[in-house]
């Protein structure tokens, strides 16, 4: 069973057609990479996974969007349960005015956890996780403002981590950082790709190759090709794509 | 170490395990030519299709490596040092088929132990194989003083198939029925003189990728 799967998928923002008939499956424990010129649907098809675009006025939603065989937008599901599931991590770092120890125990204590140590266990691991602990160890008090962006980045990460998703939504979660953040960042989806399964909206092509075992090209709302990053980067099927992919684009 | 690292140090390892088959091939063509060897000579007609194999693998995986990961520098000359060598060790492969499938299709059961000692061929051969073995071992310790070594014994190998023009020719005058076999052994001599041409452009290519540096046609002196 794919981990992720859209049937049909259609967004419309009021009248507008934002996402046009997506099908498309993702299996666990791989990273996706969506790219596309910009205002091709990318973000509006990464927020379909954590029912984000919810949050927005008018949109209207048609066919099947499956994360671990469920329907997703099935009536009672619990949508705060399915955001702890899928993760999210956006482009610009955006961490809480708190401490670097209390951004990562957020969303645990949000949920409700009260045991110290099992917090304390978690932010730790979350931590190291997202390649940060060594950098931050020795100041977890200090305000989370005081890291640089690509520190702020990978302190967002951790928290996404924290609260055990097993999806984690990248929406260019690199592209406000300086190269050597930006490698760092992508060294990081590489290790978390063995426990989570992960999609990335870049408009960065070489990232999305270099990161990616999948690629899926949209243009004006519709998914053009979708295969492996190593077909798609090296035999496109389908003209369109390859003019876009070596910046030969309209 | 970065996810490129990873991909280099996998393609590395391929092109080693082509290296040493490519080694063993041209071995085992001395063996099959110094001892009529007909098993033998099967035994390489076999194992080129692995070769083969190899090659292809080896173009398809720096194909991918430059189109996912856009190598620079040291990686981008590492990557296309691997593309070259990898075509000069099939090369080399070929040849060492071609020697076997002289000794296969012949209808005598050895050559003149006289004629390949005029010829020095089996000191030929073997500086040959010592080529091979030491541009493997200079790429594999990085060393370009190796590989610059491995020039000079090219020149050894031109020199034999220089002579073995008139060694023959007199041969053939003195033994006109072996004609056919006189001949033959001259286009193997040039094969393995082509092996040894092919070394030298694994270690010019093994320098490029150390140093940065063109040594390709730049004549006689080549040094680091
Ligand atoms: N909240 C919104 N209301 C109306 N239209 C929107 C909204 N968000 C995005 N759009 C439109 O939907 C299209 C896709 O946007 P988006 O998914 O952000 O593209 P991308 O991420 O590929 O740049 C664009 O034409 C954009 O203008
Ligand atoms: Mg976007």
């Amino acid at each position: 069973m794919a981990k992720i799967e859209t049937l049909d998928a259609n967004l419309f923002y009021g009248d507008f057609h934002a996402l046009k008939n997506i099908s498309m499956q993702m299996e666990e424990n791989t990273v996706t990479a969506l790219i596309g010129p910009s205002g091709c649907g990318k973000s509006t098809y990464l927020r379909l996974f954590n029912r984000m675009n919810d949050l927005i006025d008018s949109t209207r939603i048609t066919g099947q969007i499956l994360v671990d065989g469920e329907d997703i937008y099935r009536k009672n599901i619990n949508v705060d349960e399915l955001r702890i599931k899928v993760g999210m991590v956006f482009q610009k770092p955006n961490p809480f005015p708190k401490s670097i120890f209390e951004n990562v125990a957020y969303g645990l204590r949000v949920n409700g956890e009260k045991n110290k140590s099992y917090i304390e266990d978690k932010v730790v691991q979350s931590l190291k996780q997202s390649a940060l602990w060594n950098e931050v160890s020795d100041k977890l008090t200090k305000s989370a403002f005081e890291l640089s962006g690509g520190q702020q980045q990978r302190l967002c990460i951790a928290r996404a981590l924290a609260i055990s998703p097993s999806v984690i939504l990248m929406d260019e979660p690199a592209s406000a950082l300086d190269p050597l953040s930006t490698a760092k960042i992508e060294e990081l989806i590489h290790e978390l790709k063995k426990e989570y399964t992960i999609v990335i909206v870049t408009h960065n092509m070489q990232q999305a190759s270099r990161v990616s075992d999948y690629t899926a090209f949209f243009y004006l709302g519709e998914l053009v090709e979708y295969g492996q990053t190593v077909e798609i980067f090296t035999k496109p099927k389908l003209k369109h794509t390859e003019n876009y992919i070596t910046g030969r684009f309209g | 170490m970065t996810h490129l690292d990873t991909e280099l140090i996998k393609l590395k390892h391929q092109l080693f395990e082509m290296w040493s088959l490519v080694i063993s091939q041209v071995e085992t063509s001395r063996e099959a030519l110094m001892n009529f060897d007909k098993g033998a000579a099967s035994e390489i007609a076999f194992k080129e299709k692995m070769v083969d194999t190899y090659e292809l693998k080896i173009d398809r995986e720096c194909e991918n490596i430059i189109a996912l990961y856009n190598p620079v520098a040291s990686d981008l000359r590492l990557t296309l040092a691997i593309l070259k060598i990898n075509t000069d060790l099939e090369r080399i492969g070929d040849f060492a088929r071609g020697i076997a499938r002289f000794v296969k299709k012949c209808p005598k059961e050895s050559i003149n132990p006289e004629l390949l000692k005029v010829c020095q061929f089996d000191d030929l051969i073997k500086n040959a194989i010592e080529m091979l073995n030491d541009a493997k071992s200079s790429l594999e310790h990085e060393n370009t003083r190796m590989a610059v070594s491995i020039f000079s014994h090219d020149d050894f190998l031109d020199d034999v198939h220089h002579n073995s023009n008139k060694i023959i020719a007199n041969y053939i005058k003195k033994h006109p029925d072996e004609i056919d076999e006189a001949l033959n052994l001259h286009s193997i001599i040039r094969k393995v003189e082509r092996i040894g041409d092919h070394c030298s452009n694994i270690a010019e290519e093994i320098v490029f990728y150390i140093e940065a540096k063109v040594l390709k046609h730049s004549g006689k002196i080549k040094t680091v």
